[in-house]
Formats: structure tokens, C-alpha cells, sequence
């Protein structure tokens, strides 16, 4: 067999269960992938050596008809995880040497359940962006992009190391994390599945931490039923984690039979943005004509403050990040940059140590607390944020699920857009809205722009109901048929 | 307690008001499960959490919370249902997260109160303005090398209670009944040791002055580091005098931190260090707000031992102390507790007697607590009860208190044993009091003249029986020998 | 509110961030756009609207008062720029 790269997560496991392939078989069949494939800058660290021996030990508890759920399943993992004894950078010079002494929960329930460590993705510093420009380790190609043409396409942000991983076969699946949009707009950049479950139903601890009140975890992967495998396992409740739920988890990936019959779906009113390309708004109604088809009622309902959601995002987010990065000081890890004294010391290395858009976010977080302007923004923020919670309850109140486009474009070009920040920030205008709230969101690829590139739609859910959205998901994926294959992939 | 500065151009008083810091005594730290412990080798004692690592996120100590609480109830405070934990953003090496996890606009604990107990007999109240919890910070240590300084964690992340108090305090020596008397209720509860040389307590004082009659408040200066019971009067009063000195002499107080030098005696600005602090806080997004519900606030209630004002009133109604021996015995609940094992069945004014003269200046002459006393309160009780039954003497029962505080021994075992009982048998000290007479014809003849020089025989008796021989039975028995019973 | 480049200063400063002099206009620039962008909440009316503190129901997370963490002293130490007797050392704290 060849081309075992390409396995999704579903078929694979069945493969290895009947001992037809190999864990070390699939594991070096990614790790070739990976190698042939360096130009995407898809990885800042890879693992081979410890993925064949988690490979190997996956291989001997499938001769003995054992393993977890993920058993022998070769994952990436976005290197904002920290992983004991693998260096753990989150796209950062300032922790660019840093080899985290604990495993956040999220991967050490992955390696609980049989998974194998390709490596670590890249990803914009600290997950701060929108385009994976931002990391210290050079951006990321799209795998979207065709030999020749250049600049290359961004595969959207902040994981797109994982989500080019994924969509360019380097391996079925990855972990990402969401905090504006950061796993469904390079999954919808990249053709391929991406999930952000409910704000709490994925532990938080050993996460680089970007802004913990927006925060988490999610998949991706090739379909959604693969996605559904893998965030089924990395799900769960963490009593390390304040914020984590102590729900138990569904079993998500057992019951997905795409059923939208019956399902009440809103479409948003406040999503139709004015100069939106067409194409986005055909593909939303081709969308909702698919649900309809599959005897979904669709219902327009009305989110009034959806204008102000990313104005409230720059300010929580830069706030909270703010903070959480100021641990970031070249005292007890990661780099120093020696200065004339503790202060020179500190502001050299944080001057250094930290790229131009997390300088920036850092800046405005701190104004945005500072004495006299808290109350002006941020707990006006904090204010219009429950506004938006309260829309969404309203609309919930009506319909089962949300249907809307992803992003607002498809991939640009690496360099574009980045001169001026707002304008990058509108990448994030239909994600932004679902991390305020807490709830699960997903996207699906539904198509191809007129210029060859994916294109995504967003299924949004009620907080704890990722059932329903991975329903709706399946449903789309169903009638979408989405076979595109990406240009920019070496192959063997 | 009237206390003024007389300035050359008028009579000045003190506006004060404390902010303690207390270790919370719990196993764990406030947010990570690495250990409180005093003393360990340096860095052993943090968890990934408390060295602020990449990922790491704080989970609340549900004791420690409690014991907020309790210190609340003690503090006869407000509890509020809700509070919230923010973050108190500033850089320096001992905090490692780069914030210090606190509680700023929603304490835990809102307004209380705390009598201190004044010399004249009288009380007054102190109001306290809040509690909250926070996180200890690192150590630093300077001066190791050159130009460096080291950092151990061990530390960090140990739970706080910050009591601030109203600005109530008008003489120094009310500072110090106040913290004596916070101590007290924080040794009772069991919230904190209260054990200001390994810095379990901490106090900073505000201090300001304002003329005699005004009610308006001067600028404040906030005094660091006054750390000791001996020192807080001293540095109020510096800071006070000081403020009245630039004053009266036409100039402004700069509202400043100063830090209280010990061995100067005197405050000094620690201007320079401090630039314009913006803390930048905000509610801490890893943690959610804490809510208390009735029940627990309720057990907790109910958990609460007698606190020191309500013992030292029964301590007066019940046994009829003065008000200043029971506030002696009860500001610790060990001591309290001891006297009343004491007392119970006996004379208690008698037992007050000896549990404050002699067995707290045994204590004090060995340096030692009330928790490491030798002499278990059966003990002293049993002394008690040989001078009652008159086996021994006054003068006997001290030396047999030393020997079994030194010893350990039992009281009846060493009167036992080394014959200390009385001597009540005329028939054994006639024979001494006769040979006396027969040997002194000179005292005695002068004794008869003049009664006060029996004093001089009963002596020489007691001295020949080692103390033993019952003194007013010696009395009689001369008298009667010199012809004057 | 357009920032100044004192107040970019300022705001570096209490950020310990080195931002070279040359860079505080562009950057004060930049700051004010965004700045300028997120002030259209003030349109919304938030009379009466509470913080929002917490996404999901607050529920009680609480751990319990054991040890069982923080006897780890090489990992705590083992990326440290600068290490010495068990200690981290740091450029000297001015007392």
C-alpha cells in the first residue's frame, strides 16, 4: 500500500486494528511526508525519533489486541502544547529554547489514548495573528499555493503549521487552539476540517497561555468524522484547569450520522457584511439550500452586537495577554538579553525576546488596563461581551445551530494586509464572536474561491452541544463533496 | 488614649492606620499544591505553578479560603458571597507570573472591628476596613556576589490574609494593643501562627498628623517593614514627630512609602526605588469568582473557638479575675486554657496568682511558649493543692515548683522525697525552739521586753527545719517558750 | 484618543519593553488606529450591564489543602539563563 500519508484518522485506525498497517509503517510514511514537504514550514520541531518509538510501543499493544482509542495514530501538535522533554517555543524567540518539565493535559490524554507525536507545528507567536506570519520561525506556506507563484498563499492563523500539515498530508490530524478563530480560519484557508469545542470542555493547563478567557483546544483533521476522534480524546474534564467543565464527555465520534432533519438553523443577519466577495455570500446560501435539502428549517435570526465583537476581542485579548506574557522576563527560563541593570535586563529581553504584533498587543493590553482608561475599555469590553453572550442566548433561543461563512475571504498572500493591523484583525470578524461567548464552533470546507483556493462554512453551537455542530458539519461535508486537492504538496 | 505631640505652634495628633499581612497557616499554597513549609532548601518547595512556567494555571486552596473566613467571622466581619481575584501586574524577580494574584474591588471579607484593651481598663474599637487573600511573593537574597542577587521560590505562592484597618489608631502604644490583640484572635482561630520573626506577621503602617480638633486627614506616608511588636510604637512615633517637624516648619509631607530602619530608629524614604506603580488590575481570567454559600459559612461559625473578649469577660463573671489578670491570661488560648485546668476545683484568683507570677516568669526565664511548658497544669494544680491542704509551706511550694518545672517530676513525688513535708508536730519542734532559748539568754530576755524580736526566734527555727516547720506553729511555740503565749 | 509618543513611552515602560526612539511614532501611529477602532463601543449602551465575569455557570473549583506537588527542584531550575547553589540569579534588585 502506498501513500499511507494520506489515511484519515478513521480509516487508518481501522487499518491498524486489523494489524493491515503498521504504527511504525504510517508513522514513517508521515515523517517522509513531513520531510519531503519542509518548504511549508509546517513544523518547528519535529519528533522522528520519539514518534517510532510511540509508534513501535503502539504497534506491540495492537499485536496484543490492546490500545486507546487513538492508538498508533500519528498526530502534530501545535507548539503552543508544552510536551516534557520536547521543546515547546509557541512561535516565540523568547522561549525559543525552552523544554517545558510537565505535559499539558490536552496531549497527555492524546498519548493516554495511543497517539504518536510527529511533532511540534508552527504557528503565530503565542498564537497572535491571523496568517502565521508572525511566528519567529518564518511563516508558514499554504499548501494551496501552485509551484511558481509568489508570493505564497498564508495558511491563515495563528495554527497554521498544523492546518498546512494536515491539508497538505503530512499527517490526518493535529491539535490547534482557538482564541479569535485560530483553528477555523486556516482550517477554512487550508480545505479541511477544523473545531473549536465549548469554551471549558477542553483543558487549558500546559497551554502557552494567549488570553485565558477566550482560550482552547480544538482539532483538526480531513473530515469531520476525524475530527470528532480526535477531540473526543483530547476532551475532558481537568481539575488543574479552574475554567475546565466537569461534564461528561459525549461520545462524539460513535453517533455522527450527519441527521439535520428536523434541526431549526439560524443564519444571522448581522454576518452579511457590506463589500463581502460574492462568492462568500453564494457559498453561504449554497450552504443553507444544503441543510434545506437534508430537512433542516432554516430561521434568520439577529445577532445586533456582532459590529462590536471584534473591537470587544482587541481589547479583552490584548488585556489578558498583557499579563499572561509578562512571565516572559528572562529570569528563570527561556531567553535574557543582559542589560545594564534588572530593568535593561528586563526590557532588552522582552524588547528582543518578543516579535512586532505581540509587542504591539502587549502595548495596547497594558494601556487598556492602566490607571484612568480600565473602565473606558476594558470593562466596557466586558460589558458589551455579556451583550454578545446575550445575543447569542436570544438566538439560540429559536434555532439548534448558526450557519456562517468562516472567514470573509479566502487565503491571501503572505504580506498582504500586513501593514496595517486592523485590516488583519477583520480576518476574524465571524470566529471572534463564538471564543466571546464560549461556544463551540467548526468549519467545513464547502468550496473553492474563483481563484482555486478553500473556502469554509461555520456551524456555531449552543455551549456543550458540539453533538449538534459535528452533526450539521457532517451534514454539509455530506453535500459539499469537497475533493479538492491542494497544488503545493511534494509528493513521494 | 490621649496622645499628642505638643509642636511649638500647637498640640498634634496621630492618624494611623495598620495593614498586616498574615501567613494562612494550610498544608498547600493558595493556588498550587506545593508545600508551605519554613526553612526547606532553596527551589524545593515550588511547583511549575508557583515558578509562573509556561501553561501553568492557579487552583484555589478551598482551605485556605476557609480559614479567610474564620478569621472574618473572628474579626466579627462582613463575608461577602462573591468576591473576585485579580491581577496586580508589576516586574520583579520574586514574582515569577509577573502579577500577584490578589483581591482588590471585591474582598473576601468587608468590615469588622477589633477591640483592643486599653491600660485604664477600658476598651476600644479599631475598625477593620477588609480581608483578602493574595499570594506571598519570592524571596530575594542580596549581596551573596557581586552585582547579583538570588532568587528561591520556596515562598512563593503561600496564602496571605492582608487586614487593613480603619485609620482608628491615635497613639502609637494603640498600634501595638492592636496587633497584639489581632495576633491574639489569629492564634485562637488557628488562621495564622502569628510569628513575626519568621515573617508570618508583617505589619506596614499609614501614618499622618493633623492638629488637634480637625477632622479633616494630612497626607499619609506608608512605613514599611515594621516587623516587630518593639517596633512599631517606636517607628508611628518617628513618623509622626517627623511629619509634625515639616509641618511646623512651613513644608508639605510627600505622601511616600518610607521604610522603618531598625537600627537607626527612624524612617527613610524609599524614593527612587518606587516610580509611579499602575498595578494595571484586573479580575484573574483563570479563576473563577469565588461565591460562598450559607452552610459553609455557618459550619465555619460553628467551628470557631471562644475568642479571647468573650473569655476574659467569663474569666472576670465566673472567677472572679480583674479585668487586667484576665486579659493577661487570655490573650493565648494555651495559657487560657492551662489556667482553667488550673483553676477548676480550686481557688481560682489563687490559680491566676500562680499561672501569671510564677509559671509565666519560669516561661520567660527559659524563653519558652506555653505550648513547650515542662509542667503540665495537673501539675501546678497539684501544688496548688498541697498548700491548700497545708502539707507544704508558701516557701516550699516555689522551690517545689522550680524542681518540678526544672525536673519534670511529680510535686507530691519530690515533697515526697526529699521530705518536704511541713512540719505540724509540736512535739518535734519544741526541742529546737527550747535549745534556742537555752543558747540565746541574752535574745530572750530582750524578746520578752520587747515582742518584736520573737520575730527573731521564729527565723532561726524555720531556718533550723529547713523551712519545713509550720510558721505560725513556730510562732506559738516560741511565745510560749519566752513566757509570753 | 490618538497616544503620544510619551504616552507610548510610558505605557513600554510599564510593559518592560525596549522600544527604540526612533520606532515610537510609527508605533504611537499604529497604537491610536486600533485605538481608534475599538472606541466604537462607546455606542453601545451598557447602563446597568454587569461585567461579564465568567462564559458558564461558576461552579466551585476548589482544591483540596494536600501536598503533592513542588519537590522538583531541577526541573524548576533546568532553564534558567543563570543558576547557582540552587538559586535563580538575576541581574542585582536595587534595595
Amino acid at each position: 500500500m502506498t501513500r499511507l500519508e494520506r489515511l484519515g484518522l478513521v480509516e487508518a485506525r481501522t487499518l491498524l486494528r486489523r494489524r493491515a498497517i503498521g504504527a511504525v509503517e504510517l508513522t514513517r510514511a508521515c515523517l517522509a511526508a513531513m520531510e519531503r514537504n519542509r518548504a511549508l514550514n509546517a513544523f518547528i520541531t519535529e519528533t522522528p525519533e520519539r514518534a517510532l518509538a510511540m509508534a513501535e510501543a503502539a504497534d506491540a499493544r495492537l499485536a496484543r489486541g490492546e490500545g486507546g482509542p487513538l492508538e498508533g495514530l500519528p498526530i502534530a501538535v501545535k507548539d503552543l502544547f508544552c510536551t516534557e522533554g520536547v521543546r515547546t517555543t509557541a512561535g516565540s524567540k523568547i522561549l525559543a529554547n525552552f523544554v517545558p518539565p510537565y505535559e499539558s493535559t490536552v496531549t497527555a490524554r492524546l498519548w493516554a489514548a495511543g497517539a504518536v507525536l510527529l511533532g511540534k507545528t508552527n504557528l503565530d507567536e503565542f498564537a497572535m495573528g491571523s496568517s502565521n506570519t508572525t511566528s519567529a520561525f518564518g511563516p508558514v506556506v499554504n499548501p494551496w499555493t501552485p509551484a511558481g507563484s509568489s508570493p505564497p498563499f498564508v495558511p491563515g492563523g495563528s495554527s497554521g503549521g498544523s492546518a498546512a500539515a494536515v491539508a497538505g498530508f503530512l499527517c490526518p490530524a493535529a491539535t490547534g487552539t482557538d482564541t479569535g478563530g485560530s483553528i477555523r480560519q486556516p482550517a477554512s484557508f487550508c480545505g479541511i476540517v477544523g473545531i473549536k469545542p465549548t469554551y471549558g470542555r477542553c483543558s487549558r493547563f500546559g497551554i502557552v497561555a494567549f488570553a485565558s478567557s477566550l482560550d482552547q483546544a480544538g482539532a483538526f483533521a480531513r473530515s469531520v468524522a476525524d475530527a470528532a476522534l480526535l477531540l473526543q480524546a483530547m476532551a475532558g474534564f481537568d481539575p488543574k484547569d479552574s475554567t475546565s467543565a466537569e461534564l461528561p464527555v459525549p461520545d462524539w465520534s460513535g453517533e455522527l450520522r450527519g441527521r439535520v432533519k428536523g434541526l431549526r438553523i439560524g443564519i444571522p443577519k448581522e454576518y452579511r457584511l457590506d463589500g463581502m466577495p460574492s462568492e462568500i455570500e453564494t457559498l453561504w446560501a449554497r450552504g443553507a439550500d444544503w441543510l434545506r435539502a437534508q430537512g433542516a428549517e432554516l430561521v434568520e435570526v439577529s445577532l445586533p452586537h456582532t459590529r462590536y465583537a471584534l473591537p470587544t476581542y482587541y481589547i479583552v485579548a490584548p488585556a489578558e495577554a498583557s499579563s499572561n506574557l509578562a512571565r516572559y522576563d528572562g529570569m528563570r527560563y527561556g531567553l535574557r538579553v543582559t542589560g545594564r541593570d534588572l530593568v535593561d535586563t528586563y526590557k532588552k529581553t522582552r524588547g528582543e525576546g518578543f516579535g512586532a504584533e505581540v509587542r504591539r498587543r502587549i502595548l495596547i493590553g497594558t494601556y487598556v488596563l492602566s490607571a484612568g482608561y480600565y473602565d473606558a475599555y476594558y470593562l466596557k469590553a466586558q460589558k458589551v461581551r455579556r451583550r454578545i453572550v446575550e445575543d447569542f442566548e436570544a438566538a439560540f433561543a429559536r434555532c439548534d445551530a448558526l450557519l456562517t461563512p468562516t472567514a470573509p475571504s479566502a487565503a491571501f498572500r503572505i504580506g498582504e494586509r500586513s501593514d496595517d493591523p486592523v485590516a488583519m484583525y477583520l480576518n476574524d470578524v465571524f470566529t471572534v464572536t463564538v471564543n466571546l461567548a464560549g461556544l463551540p464552533g467548526i468549519s467545513v470546507p464547502a468550496g473553492l474561491s474563483a481563484a482555486g483556493l478553500p473556502l469554509g462554512l461555520q456551524v456555531i453551537g449552543k455551549p456543550w452541544d458540539e453533538a449538534t455542530v459535528l452533526e450539521v458539519a457532517r451534514a454539509l461535508e455530506e453535500a459539499a463533496e469537497f475533493r479538492a486537492l491542494p497544488p503545493g504538496v511534494v509528493e513521494a | 488614649m490621649a496622645w499628642t505631640i505638643a509642636g511649638r505652634t500647637g498640640e498634634w495628633e496621630l492618624v494611623c492606620g495598620l495593614e498586616v499581612h498574615a501567613q494562612v497557616i494550610s498544608k498547600a499554597k493558595l493556588f498550587s499544591a506545593a508545600a508551605t513549609e519554613f526553612g526547606a532548601e532553596p527551589n524545593s518547595r515550588v511547583s511549575p505553578v508557583d515558578a509562573g512556567m509556561p501553561g501553568m494555571l492557579p487552583v484555589l486552596n478551598g482551605f485556605c479560603v476557609e480559614q479567610a473566613v474564620k478569621t472574618g467571622l473572628a474579626l466579627e466581619a462582613e463575608i461577602n458571597r462573591v468576591s473576585i481575584f485579580e491581577r496586580k501586574n508589576y516586574f520583579y524577580p520574586d514574582l515569577p507570573q509577573g502579577y500577584q494574584i490578589s483581591q482588590y474591588q471585591q474582598p473576601i471579607v468587608g468590615r469588622g472591628r477589633i477591640l483592643i484593651d486599653l491600660p485604664d481598663g477600658t476598651s476600644r474599637a479599631i475598625g477593620i476596613t477588609r480581608l483578602h487573600l493574595e499570594q506571598d511573593a519570592g524571596k530575594s537574597l542580596h549581596g551573596a556576589r557581586e552585582g547579583v542577587t538570588l532568587i528561591d521560590l520556596n515562598r512563593c505562592g503561600v496564602a496571605l490574609m492582608e487586614i487593613v484597618s480603619e485609620p482608628d489608631i491615635r497613639a502609637p502604644e494603640e498600634a501595638v494593643l492592636y496587633l497584639k490583640k489581632l495576633r491574639s484572635i489569629l492564634r485562637y482561630v488557628g488562621t495564622c501562627d502569628g510569628n513575626m520573626e519568621e515573617g508570618s506577621l508583617r505589619c506596614d503602617a499609614n501614618v499622618s498628623v493633623r492638629r488637634v480638633g480637625d477632622p479633616r486627614f494630612g497626607t499619609r506616608c506608608e512605613i514599611k517593614n515594621v516587623n516587630s511588636m518593639r517596633f512599631v510604637a517606636k517607628a508611628i512615633e518617628y513618623e509622626a514627630r517627623r511629619q509634625v517637624d515639616i509641618l511646623e516648619s512651613g513644608g508639605v509631607v510627600e505622601q511616600e512609602t518610607r521604610l522603618f530602619d531598625a537600627a537607626r530608629g527612624e524612617t527613610r524614604s524609599m524614593r527612587g526605588k518606587e516610580e509611579a506603580h499602575d498595578y494595571r488590575y484586573f479580575p484573574d481570567p483563570d479563576l473563577l469568582p469565588l461565591e460562598l454559600d450559607e452552610a459553609l459559612i455557618e459550619r465555619l461559625r460553628a467551628e470557631l473557638p471562644e475568642l479571647p473578649d468573650a473569655k476574659r469577660a467569663r474569666f472576670v463573671s465566673d472567677y472572679g479575675l480583674s479585668a487586667y489578670d484576665a486579659g493577661v491570661l487570655v490573650a493565648e488560648r494555651a495559657a487560657a486554657d492551662y489556667f482553667e485546668a488550673v483553676a477548676k476545683g480550686r481557688d481560682a484568683k489563687f490559680a491566676a496568682n500562680w499561672v501569671i507570677n510564677e509559671l509565666f516568669g519560669a516561661l520567660a526565664r527559659r524563653g519558652l511558649e506555653i505550648e513547650a511548658c515542662p509542667l503540665p497544669a495537673e501539675a501546678l494544680g497539684e501544688i496548688l493543692d498541697l498548700l491548700a491542704e497545708g502539707t507544704i509551706s508558701g516557701k516550699i511550694a516555689k522551690e517545689v515548683f522550680q524542681e518540678a518545672f526544672d525536673s519534670g517530676a511529680r510535686p507530691r513525688a519530690i515533697v515526697e522525697a526529699k521530705g518536704l513535708r511541713q512540719v505540724t508536730d509540736a512535739g518535734a519542734i519544741e526541742p529546737v525552739v527550747a535549745k534556742l532559748v537555752a543558747d540565746n539568754p541574752q535574745q530572750a530576755e530582750n524578746a520578752r521586753k520587747n515582742p518584736k524580736i520573737v520575730g527573731w526566734f521564729v527565723g532561726q527555727v524555720m531556718k533550723a527545719t529547713g523551712g519545713k516547720a509550720n510558721p505560725a506553729l513556730v510562732n506559738e511555740l516560741v511565745k510560749k517558750a519566752l513566757g509570753l503565749g | 484618543m490618538p497616544l503620544d509618543r510619551a504616552t507610548v513611552a510610558r505605557v513600554a515602560d510599564l510593559a518592560r519593553i525596549a522600544v527604540p526612539e526612533e520606532q515610537l511614532d510609527a508605533l504611537a501611529g499604529e497604537l491610536s488606529g486600533i485605538l481608534a477602532w475599538v472606541e466604537q463601543l462607546g455606542e453601545v449602551d451598557t447602563q446597568g450591564i454587569e461585567p461579564l465575569r465568567s462564559v458558564h455557570p461558576i461552579r466551585r473549583a476548589w482544591r483540596p489543602d494536600v501536598v503533592a506537588d513542588g519537590f522538583c527542584r531541577e526541573a524548576i531550575l533546568a532553564n534558567a539563563p543563570e543558576r547557582e547553589d540552587g538559586f535563580f540569579v538575576v541581574p542585582r534588585v536595587v534595595e
